[in-house]
């Protein structure tokens, strides 16, 4: 077991490697010259020059691979070209509205979506999984911005419960901060909500086909029972895979939801780096995401165990 | 199944039958209970056993003709600045309004759907062309297999979005490095399902039999593995072009995608962002014309995955 562990974790360690040299040579596969379209049309030689300096342009590419990766091991994500600032700094600011964002969707995204993937298994192939399994098509569809659009309208501006826009931190209050959070997650939600309700209904289909399952039926086990507690347990694994590939969906739809919904999060960051084209910052943007992605689906790896104590390494 | 016991038993029926009919009064026909079954064949019965592909397809099919008709359906050049008649709401004038700049927004949805169709098209085909290439080279090749997903592990492991917006802070904004961008966000999860489908079909015996008989590794791959990767790969194509039109949404909408100049949903929702509390139409319109087609393009996959598939039918 330990030694499963120790080698999972060690396994990551080359995905990150790929990951930070992909990252690291998007600057050098871009077509044409990056220094001169980040330092933008009305840039002096004399600037385009200074930002192919800052970027580690004009030296060797092993060179400045090596040392931005050395950075990188001691906290170090670069500094902005618009502000000077540590990207580090830059992202610490802004992360609790975009942590706070994720965390909310996650929550109710699962709690919406497995209760109704289970439903949907339970009643396969009855209108009632149509209509879940036809939601789920529309989920993926319509996109978290025309969703929020569409919350805000009708929620916020039209009926006034919520509030249209904007982000209290969570100091001030949980009902300010969750006030705020409830549109947008539901919004960002959708897709996942769609995706997670899918794998759950499909491998719930496999599991209530199991023998064990008509021996609970047989020892008088009522429908909820044999439902949350017998199938969906040994549904479990899929369905937290799922949810852990899903978060790179979370990522990438909180950048839109944050411009939606005027949240002063990461994504916002992201949206105001590239009008200015500040492309460190959304180097280490994406760099710090896509290793909180790597560690999450890490540890979901890792819960395998414990969820399944017949999975044994 | 014609074996020749079973054709014996067959003749010794036939003699029992005609001696019996001698001795017995034939049994008075049976009344016609069943109802006729209608048998619909070719395009209309594919079509009426698949609804998903009918009206996927017809919504497709629609979409197209609105982009390829653009020009005649009554709109007037997208791209026309008249400040004098800013932010109309719509009207008979202006079906769909105008914008802060006095642009028709009819016209500019209308011209949008070149630009989101063509996006969802052509990263379709290319991430389609690029994954089955690596996928069948992965799949095939042991050696290869370990050092190609380890990179496509990495590439998988950074948010699609995130990778898109990066590649388009590094290239100026065109329709053509939006497509690219797209493109390489989307290639690692094509090379997987290629690869996971030809690992599966490398166990076949008949490529056994073509290893055995010599058959050269490029030959096998062209002529035995590719043509068994074109269903799932149809289904998949169709899923890369919904989501590749939504990341161009996404990506014009946040100011890293399509350039303003071009008239793209993703823009048009972007000039209405300021404005969609008071004059929610600017942004509603391109919102309804996308998230229609790219359901339309989803359940066309969906459809498409249960005609070519039916044992996937009852699963996801």
């Amino acid at each position: 077991m330990l030694n499963y562990v120790v080698r999972r974790i060690l396994a990551t360690i080359p995905v990150m490697a790929v990951v930070a040299l992909f990252v690291f040579s998007l600057l050098y596969i871009a077509p044409g010259d990056p220094a001169a379209i980040v330092a933008g049309d009305q840039a002096t030689p004399a600037d385009v020059e200074r930002i192919r300096e800052s970027l580690g342009l004009d030296r060797p590419f092993l060179v400045r691979f090596g040392e931005w990766v050395w950075q990188i091991l001691h906290g170090d994500l670069g500094t902005s070209i618009f502000t000077n600032l540590p990207v580090a700094t830059m992202i610490a600011q802004r992360i609790e509205p975009t942590l706070s964002l994720m965390a909310v969707t996650l929550i109710l995204a699962v709690s919406v979506a497995v209760p109704i993937g289970v439903v949907a298994a339970w009643k396969a192939d009855t209108l009632i999984d149509r209509g879940i399994m036809a939601l789920a098509v529309l989920g993926f569809s319509v996109p978290v911005f025309v969703v929020g659009y569409l919350l805000a309208y009708v929620f916020a501006l039209e009926l006034d419960w919520l509030p249209v826009q904007g982000y209290t931190q969570l100091r001030e209050g949980l009902w300010p901060w969750l006030e705020n959070l409830i549109l947008p997650a539901i919004a960002l939600g959708c897709v996942y909500i769609a995706l997670i309700a899918r794998v759950t209904r499909a491998t719930m289909l496999e599991v209530l086909q199991q023998d064990y399952i008509r021996t609970a039926r047989a020892k008088g086990i009522g429908q909820g029972g044999i439902l949350f507690l017998h199938a969906l347990k040994n549904a479990a694994v899929p369905i937290v895979t799922v949810i852990g590939i899903g978060i790179a969906l979370l990522i990438g739809g909180a950048v839109v939801t944050e411009t939606v919904f005027a949240i002063p999060g990461i994504g916002r960051l992201t949206v105001d780096a590239i009008l200015r084209r500040d492309y460190p910052v959304i180097q280490g943007i994406v760099l710090l995401f896509s290793f909180i992605y790597v560690l999450v689906n890490l540890l979901i790896d890792l819960l395998y165990t414990l969820l399944d104590p017949r999975i044994r390494y | 199944m014609n074996s020749p016991s079973h054709a014996t038993a067959f003749a010794t029926d036939a003699v029992v039958t005609a001696s019996a009919a001698s001795d017995f009064v034939a049994a008075p026909e049976l009344p016609d209970i069943l109802p006729p079954v209608k048998v619909r064949r070719g395009l209309v019965g594919f079509l009426w056993r698949h609804p998903a592909i009918a009206i996927g397809g017809a919504l497709v099919a629609t979409m197209l003709l609105i982009a390829l008709l653009a020009p005649w359906l009554g709109t007037v050049d997208p791209t026309t600045v008249a400040p004098a008649r800013r932010i109309r709401e719509p009207s008979a004038a202006f079906w769909f309004g105008t914008d802060m700049l006095g642009r028709d927004i009819y016209s500019r949805v209308l011209y949008g759907a070149r630009v989101s169709l063509g996006v969802g098209f052509f990263v379709a085909l290319l991430a389609s062309l690029a994954g089955l290439a690596i996928g069948l080279v992965s799949g095939f090749l042991r050696w290869a297999d370990g050092f190609v997903m380890r990179v496509m592990d990495g590439v998988m492991s950074i948010p699609p979005i995130l990778l898109a917006i990066a590649l388009m802070a590094l290239t100026r904004g065109s329709v053509g490095n939006v497509i690219t961008a797209i493109t390489i966000a989307e290639i690692p999860r094509v090379s997987r399902l290629v690869r996971s489908v030809v690992l599966s079909l490398r166990e076949q015996p008949y490529v056994d039999a073509a290893v055995a008989a010599g058959t050269r590794t490029v030959t096998i791959l062209l002529r035995h593995i590719l043509p068994n990767t074109v269903a799932p790969m149809t289904v998949q194509a169709t899923y890369v072009c919904a989501s590749a039109m939504i990341v161009e949404a996404i990506l014009s909408f946040i100011g890293a995608g399509t350039p303003p100049t071009i008239p793209s949903w993703g823009n048009i929702m972007a000039e209405g962002r300021a404005l969609w509390q008071v004059k929610p139409y600017i942004v509603f319109f391109p919102a309804i014309f996308l998230s229609v087609t790219v359901l339309a393009v989803n359940l066309l996959g969906d459809g498409l995955r249960d005609a070519l598939d039916p044992r996937m039918k009852k699963r996801l």
